[in-house]
């Protein structure tokens, strides 16, 4: 390690924006929705997120892999984002613990991302023009031939990508003689989400996204839990069907963004997508059953329609509220023994504020 | 919660004089607290004795009490006055203290007050050493192994159970006063009996040194509610063994993982829940094993602290605003975000840039004081860089200090020899990073360097990256020869043209020609607090090279204010008090009033005085850009201390045009040699004297002169390197120290005045008219700088004669000089004789005090009368006297105990008082004009 490479690479929006920087990981091309993320830890955290599938990745952060990569510190197997871009991409870091560098990640996982734009500016662009898609390329420097390929990319809105990063065959975890048997429907199911449940004496069945609510039922669960995960949960039809069918089981069922999202939908509450989502870990959440407030990791780019849950008091509860622009943060489905939450009470990265809703969870289920 | 209604009155303690380890960032934390509760509609009341304050003033709280902190004042406030609660979280450990004595004393309870945004119970388990240590370990953190020792006996028993290197922490002391490292058994000691007498209750922790762990501090905010959010988290990059006050410090921490830096937050969180119960701010410092990553608590500080100030403008939340807030009982999920006054209070902080603040030091002014940092804090002061990354931000914090340095080094006052080098970084000291990328550019290895330093290999990586960067720049002959990218990429490193101009042996203004001509510019960016994810509202900016510019500039009017940067002797919060009401004053008469200045600690750099603050260096590159950007009217340089002041040539040279009096005037003043000769020309007295630039011609001009003479170099603050000398012997000597650490100045050598009385005048000047503001007679003699005088307001000794030719003198000299705002001018007086020793032609330490004891806003009406929209007539000055009022200065000395404590001509203290007395049978003024007559004896 030493001298900074300076392999140029370009940024191009879909509305035509231009960014130049520097190439930053493998030297390719890649497309995806952009977003930004403004958290200040947890880099590596997030660039495995499952969520994250398909999405260019703007950090805020001003460096970006200065304490290098760890292999435990991921949420699933493989870097999920599709691109990264950021102000400063750090070669050299510095933590005993850590395994290699980011660079070194990036190039084993041939993931493209590009530095040394004006990531504030980017940022303060999407901002009011929302998200869009983009393309980012270290070998393709030609800005006509970009906005080509660009125009190929499939727009976020509509799109099915739980499929994409769920699992393919059905998995246990935990101990088998564990007190209580969770069934998590996997639409891209983040690590620690499958940790704070076997930390809890629950034995876990990670079924893929697309199986039967029968054969799921079938495993004899004590609760169910639908997870975090990708894209549009409006084009998710087969899921909000499981979900339906789960919640009639009228064991404890849980949901996660994604799963908040899909539970929503199964009470016929709809979904829309955000001009910009939220994406950090210092979003404040309200919890209005008790009056506290918490600090929360957040990563959603579809949200709740608060008008049709307003409309429908009778059959949902609004439990959670985001105290900087009041969307849905969490909801109880009246008389059924579900709730969910938009944000990640697994955190990682982010605050441990609201681990409580696994306790909570547990509970449900001793009851 | 909502808002308590009960609570209309409410009184804040202010923390004093400035002293080491307490400085004006409690000033900004009380003005900040004071505002915030008028919002809200209760009646503020505030006693401080420090008169250069701004929550001193009328603009900041509804009642003012200048009185010395003690139960006895506290007591005469509430006597005087309806007051429901009091607030003792603002005025840092002095404060507290207050609190505390008048709480055992049950003062609160007779006047039936509640305490507010405080748990006295918490402070004293948080300064309680082994209690704090026991607390810790019972809600299941760690802390370092200790024992607490109340005798030489008991320490020594606990030195032998925890073994070398050790930490002695004395109870109940301020900023680390009293504590250090023991190496050896040797030095164990001394430290002991050092610590055990620093401690007001006899008691010091013995405590297992941590050494080479790292150092993070959080600031949090908690509400009645229990919700507990972290505003800032602060990484130390020198690690444990040093006082944060005297640490650099680097926000946000660089090299934290989310896994260290959760664990990090769940215990702070739950430290904090678990002491008392109050509504306000804490700080939490933590030490984390490197290897391990293993974590220990280090201590809390449950109030607004040095660290809050910091972590308020490094991350845009006013802490001390939302504290004041949440001590009258809301929570923060009712109150909305300072910045974007759209979005919630409650969240955390997320920064998109870094800063990096570094201590200022004093050491010069201490002779004989060790200069090793340790546990006890040593610096005066601080400044904060911003940048987009840490190369930027720690190259611009070093251009704030004003210790003329460039940047990070690459500045000719580089040190070549590797063993000296080496020394330094083993034993830490004021120039520690310097030398540290010293080493690295003669090729010390990192891993060398961070055995001796401890420091994280990452920011040796860092600086190692700019050694780099300047071996490469020096392939290169002239500025024309540097690739565009690579010329953008040493400014994004920091760099200043000067130093660009230094590594390739060129002129300054040849880096600059080219840097513009290739469109290398700065362009400037909001601290808002959430990374842009929320539009901001208010104009705090810093500048970097990016590619999209954030500050428009308006089509109004505007005038730029220079502040003083970090605070140091002889230049402190005063100016900053100047400065505040300088951009009141703009804004008064309609004009756009923008701040420049880089002090974390004051008020002048709050978001919301300025119509626009640029957070940068006052430093000539810095400031040209802004001026190239903002196009003002002008320049406003007399409030900013000599800091401003002295870069007005630069303005003048670059035809810009400075607000009051001109350049001009400005070095005339300056100028002995062509001041002298008005003085002649006026028939104004002066004392005889002489400059030279070599020690035969001191010497000869000595004999002239006549001893004892006064020597000292031309153009210093704060009678740097001043002396008076009573024979050729003692002459030489001083004079070549003066030219061995001072080269290409020119030494003056002054009549000493032995004897005589001192005396000094603060006018204003519009042109036609002269307004004196106030004459103030020092108890001390002649031979004490000003600064660490007793100033009293008005004269008490002199005679009616002296008093009429001051006034004559001032008026002559202020029309002479064509002054157009402050001036202040220096008497000596002997034998009835006056005679004129210098005229300063800005606004002085003394400007503020006498606003203070005369209840005028002087300063408000200088800047108006410099911007020329005033004439002194447009006013109705009413001074309002009562008795006598004398300025008082304090002094840090219990943190240098080897340092001759005797005053004289080179100015020492660090702060003031003001005290008013009726009339001169006063015991407070019989006491100091005892003590003046031990200086005569001396």
């Amino acid at each position: 390690m030493g001298e900074l490479k300076d392999a140029p690479a370009i940024l191009l929006l879909e509305d035509g924006t231009v960014f130049h920087g520097k190439a930053a990981g493998h030297i390719g091309t890649t497309t995806g929705e952009i977003c930004f993320n403004t958290g200040m830890t947890g880099y590596q955290e997030i660039f495995t997120d499952p969520s994250y599938f398909g999405q260019l990745l703007v950090t805020t952060n001003a460096h970006i892999g200065n304490y290098g990569t760890k292999r435990s510190e991921t949420e699933s197997w493989s870097i999920k984002i599709a691109g990264l871009i950021c102000k400063n991409f750090t070669w050299q870091y510095s933590r005993q613990q850590a395994d290699t560098s980011i660079q070194e990640y990036f190039d084993d996982e041939k993931l493209v991302g590009i530095s040394s734009v004006d990531t504030r500016a980017i940022v303060r662009h999407i901002r009011d023009k929302g998200a869009m898609n983009a393309i980012i390329s270290s070998e393709i420097l030609d800005v006509e031939e970009l906005k080509k390929k660009l125009a190929e990319v499939p727009s976020m809105k509509g799109l099915e990508l739980a499929s994409k990063v769920t699992t393919k065959e059905a998995f246990t975890l935990g101990n088998p003689d564990a007190k209580y048997k969770v069934a998590v429907m996997d639409y891209g199911v983040k690590q620690n989400i499958l940790n704070c449940f076997t930390e809890r004496d629950c034995y876990v069945k990670v079924f893929p996204a697309k199986t039967t609510a029968e054969e799921v039922i079938s495993w004899g669960a004590d609760g169910y839990f639908l997870s975090n995960g990708p894209g549009d949960p409006a084009a998710m039809d087969y899921a909000v069907q499981t979900a339906k069918r789960l919640m009639e089981e009228d064991k404890p069922l849980f949901g996660i963004c994604l799963g908040h999202q899909l539970l929503a939908l199964s009470v016929d509450i709809p979904t829309y997508k955000m001009h910009n989502g939220h994406r950090g870990i210092n979003h404040p959440v309200k919890n209005l059953l008790t009056g506290k407030s918490e600090i929360t990791s957040q990563n959603h780019g579809f949200g709740v329609s608060p008008e049709a849950i307003y409309a429908n008091e009778d059959k949902v509860e609004i439990t959670h509220i985001n105290l900087n622009d009041d969307t849905i943060e969490g909801i109880k489905i009246k008389g059924k023994n579900a709730f969910s939450v938009q944000y990640h009470p697994e955190a990682s990265p982010g605050p441990h504020d609201a681990r409580y809703l696994f306790d909570h969870f547990i509970n449900l289920m001793e009851n | 919660m909502p808002k308590d209604t009960s609570i209309k009155s409410v009184l804040i303690i202010g923390s004093g004089p400035i002293i080491i380890g307490q400085a004006c960032e409690f000033d900004y934390s009380g003005s900040q607290a004071s505002r915030s509760l008028r919002e809200e509609g209760i009646e503020v009341s505030l006693i401080n004795s420090n008169p250069a304050t701004i929550m001193t003033d009328s603009v900041t709280a509804d009642h003012i009490y200048l009185l010395p902190l003690t139960v006895e004042s506290i007591v005469q406030v509430l006597e005087d006055r309806q007051i429901d609660a009091v607030l003792p979280t603002m005025g840092g450990q002095t404060a507290l203290n207050l609190a505390i004595e008048a709480g055992k004393l049950g003062v609160w309870e007779k006047y039936n007050i509640r305490l507010i945004g405080v748990d006295l119970d918490a402070i004293e388990l948080a300064e309680n050493r082994e209690a704090f240590r026991q607390h810790m370990i019972d809600i299941g953190l760690k802390v370092a192994p200790s024992y607490i020792a109340n005798s030489f006996l008991e320490g020594k028993d606990a030195a032998q159970k925890i073994g070398y290197p050790l930490v002695i922490r004395p109870s109940y002391t301020l900023g680390g006063t009293g504590g250090g490292f023991v190496h050896k058994a040797e030095e164990f000691d001394n430290a002991l009996r050092r610590g055990l007498n620093m401690s007001p209750t006899h008691e010091v922790l013995v405590e297992k040194a941590v050494l080479g762990w790292k150092e993070f501090e959080l600031e949090l905010l908690r509400d009645a509610n229990d919700n507990v959010i972290i505003i800032c988290t602060v990484e130390n990059l020198d690690p444990m063994g040093i006082h944060t006050g005297d640490s650099i410090t680097v926000a946000p921490a660089m090299t934290l993982s989310d896994t260290a830096y959760q664990q990090m937050r769940d215990e702070a969180i739950q430290a904090m829940r678990s002491l008392g119960n109050f509504a306000g701010g804490c700080n939490i410092q933590f030490s984390q094993n490197p290897e391990t990553e293993e974590l220990i608590v280090i201590e809390i500080n449950p109030r607004v602290s040095r660290s809050s100030a910091l972590a308020s403008k490094a991350t845009g939340y006013p802490i001390a605003k939302i504290a004041a807030k949440l001590a009258i009982g809301y929570t923060l999920d009712e109150l909305k975000n300072q910045i974007t006054k759209t979005t919630s209070a409650y969240f955390e902080p997320t920064l998109d840039y870094v800063i990096v603040k570094m201590p200022r030091w004093n050491f010069e002014k201490f002779h004989g004081a060790d200069h090793t940092l340790g546990l006890q804090m040593k610096s005066v002061g601080e400044v904060m860089g911003i940048g987009r990354n840490f190369q930027e931000a720690l190259q611009k914090a070093c251009q704030s200090l004003e210790n003329n340095r460039m940047g990070l080094g690459a500045d000719m006052k580089e040190w070549i020899k590797t063993s000296d080098i080496l020394e330094r970084l083993e034993k830490a000291s004021e120039d520690r990073i310097f030398r540290l990328k010293d080493a690295l550019r003669l090729g010390v290895p990192e891993k060398t360097i961070q055995k001796l330093t401890h420091i994280d290999p990452w920011f040796i990586k860092q600086i190692k990256d700019l050694v780099k960067k300047e071996q490469k720049l020096q392939r290169y002959n002239v500025a024309e020869d540097i690739p565009q990218a690579f010329f953008l990429e040493l400014k994004q490193a920091g760099y200043s043209d000067s130093q660009i101009a230094w590594l390739l042996r060129i002129d300054e203004e040849e880096v600059t020609k080219q840097r513009k001509k290739l469109g290398i510019r700065r362009t400037y960016k909001i601290v808002d607090t959430c990374a842009a994810e929320f539009e901001a509202q208010t104009p705090y900016f810093y500048s970097t090279f990016d590619y999209e510019n954030e500050s428009i500039p308006t089509d109004k009017k505007k005038i730029i204010v220079l502040g003083a940067g970090p605070n140091r002797i002889g230049q402190g919060i005063e100016f900053d008090y100047c400065c505040v009401h300088g951009l009141l004053a703009i804004k008064e008469v309609g004009y756009e009033a923008i701040m420049v200045n880089c002090n974390p600690e004051t008020v002048s750099t709050d978001f919301d005085m300025a119509d626009k603050l640029y957070f940068e260096p006052v430093f000539w590159e810095h400031l040209e850009e802004i001026l190239e950007l903002e196009k003002p009217e002008g320049v406003i340089v007399q409030l900013g201390g000599q800091t401003a002041l002295k870069l007005a040539q630069k303005f003048d040279e670059k035809g810009i045009k400075i607000i009051g009096t001109s350049y001009q005037s400005l070095d005339l003043a300056e100028d002995r040699g062509v001041f002298s000769d008005l003085l002649k020309e006026l028939d104004i007295p002066y004392p005889r004297y002489g400059a030279s630039s070599d020690a035969d011609e001191a010497l000869q001009i000595a004999n002239e002169v006549g001893y004892p003479v006064l020597v000292r170099p031309s153009y210093v603050l704060g009678g740097q390197r001043m002396r008076i000398v009573i024979n050729d012997d003692e002459l030489e000597r001083h004079v070549l120290s003066i030219f061995k650490h001072m080269p290409n100045n020119r030494v003056l050598i002054d009549q000493f005045l032995d004897r005589a009385k001192e005396a000094e005048i603060d006018a204003i000047c519009d042109g036609d008219d002269v307004h004196i503001m106030g004459i103030m007679e020092h108890i001390e003699p002649a031979g004490v700088h000003s600064g660490d005088s007793s100033a009293v307001l008005p004269t008490y000794s002199l005679s009616v004669d002296a008093v009429n030719k001051m006034v004559e003198y001032t008026h002559k000299l202020a029309k002479a000089l064509n002054i157009k705002g402050l001036i202040n001018i220096q008497f000596a007086i002997k034998d009835d004789k006056v005679y004129v020793i210098e005229a300063n032609p800005r606004a002085s330490r003394t400007t503020p005090f006498i606003a203070k004891a005369y209840k005028v806003p002087y300063l408000k009406i200088a800047t108006k009368v410099m911007m020329g929209t005033h004439k002194l007539r447009d006013f109705d000055i009413k001074p309002q006297p009562s008795g006598f009022a004398i300025k008082v200065p304090v002094f840090s000395f219990n943190k240098f105990p080897n340092v001759d404590k005797n005053l004289g001509p080179e100015m020492r203290s660090t702060g003031e008082e003001i005290r008013f007395i009726k009339d001169l049978s006063d015991p407070f003024f019989i006491e100091l004009d005892r003590q003046r007559n031990m200086y005569l004896t001396r």
